[in-house]
């Protein structure tokens, strides 16, 4: 109960680990790119997460600027991503990642 | 200044952070898991002002609940989801991804209770009332040629969008 009331960076690790865990298990078993796309984000926010609570245990704010450069990535990614779902979707007119499947064997 | 009522308001944020997660994972219309995502992103903003951190705070309201998610939204209504709703929802190796997914919690639960020790449960203390000084100095002293491949990423990034999303070049 006492660890249970003091928060420590551990606590927002394994929150972060979570929201891992919810990314990895919607890029997995979804169908649709949206969502597979909006997982990516939440896997992005979990590194995020994990990168401030480093920050606050070191007392530096290194770790909240690499929060920033990963922000700005996401930002690129998500900008690139859709355009491939809108250029796909023109395409296929689906938005079902099972469609995509001309590299199978 | 002290932090007030810390624990509660960890485990509310963390509550609704996870619950949006849950959410966003599992509903079938693509608008309402967006709108779950920028709950969760929301909560998350109030987690970095608990860290001390507000000018990632107010980069992540910002950024991400203001540009990104406008940018997933747009998206959404310019696809048709009307077909894609009646579809199944989860693939057909949810099974696998469901194992893989437990594999990886089963290594973090490992790290976690075994790794204790390398984190210590105290937190050095921060410079508060700086903090955006703090974060502009290292972006434009250290990290320079970081923060400046950055904005080349982004003119990429720009470049990439339009070509994908154009008819014909």
């Amino acid at each position: 109960m006492e660890s249970m009331l003091h928060i420590t960076t551990l606590h927002y690790l394994v929150l972060g680990a979570a929201l891992f865990l919810l990314g990895v298990l919607g890029v997995l078993t979804r169908r649709n790119v949206v969502i597979v796309l909006m997982s990516i984000e939440l896997i992005l926010n979990a590194v995020n997460l994990n990168l401030v609570a480093f920050s606050r245990l070191w007392g530096g704010v290194h770790g909240q600027v690499f929060a920033i450069f990963v922000i700005t990535d996401a930002a690129a990614e998500a900008a690139v991503g859709l355009g491939i779902l809108i250029a796909f979707f023109r395409n296929k007119e689906t938005v079902n990642i099972d469609e995509v499947n001309l590299l199978k064997w | 200044m002290t932090p007030v009522a810390t624990p509660f308001f960890f485990y509310l944020l963390s509550g609704i952070m996870l619950i949006g997660g849950i959410l966003v994972i599992t509903r079938k219309n693509p608008v309402h898991s967006a709108l779950a995502l920028i709950v969760t992103l929301l909560a998350q903003a109030s987690i970095y002002l608990m860290l001390y951190a507000p000018f990632v705070a107010g980069v992540q309201i910002i950024l991400y609940a203001g540009g990104i998610m406008v940018l997933f939204l747009f998206v959404i209504m310019l696809v048709s989801v009307e077909r894609s709703m009646k579809e199944r929802q989860f693939n057909s190796q949810w099974v696998v991804g469901m194992i893989a997914a437990t594999a990886l919690g089963g290594l973090f639960i490992a790290v976690y209770t075994k790794g204790t020790s390398i984190f210590p449960d105290h937190a050095l203390s921060i410079v508060e009332d700086n903090n955006t000084q703090e974060v502009a100095k290292l972006l434009y002293g250290q990290y320079m040629f970081a923060f400046e491949i950055a904005s080349l990423l982004l003119l990429v990034a720009i470049i990439g969008a339009v070509v994908m999303a154009k008819k014909r070049i």
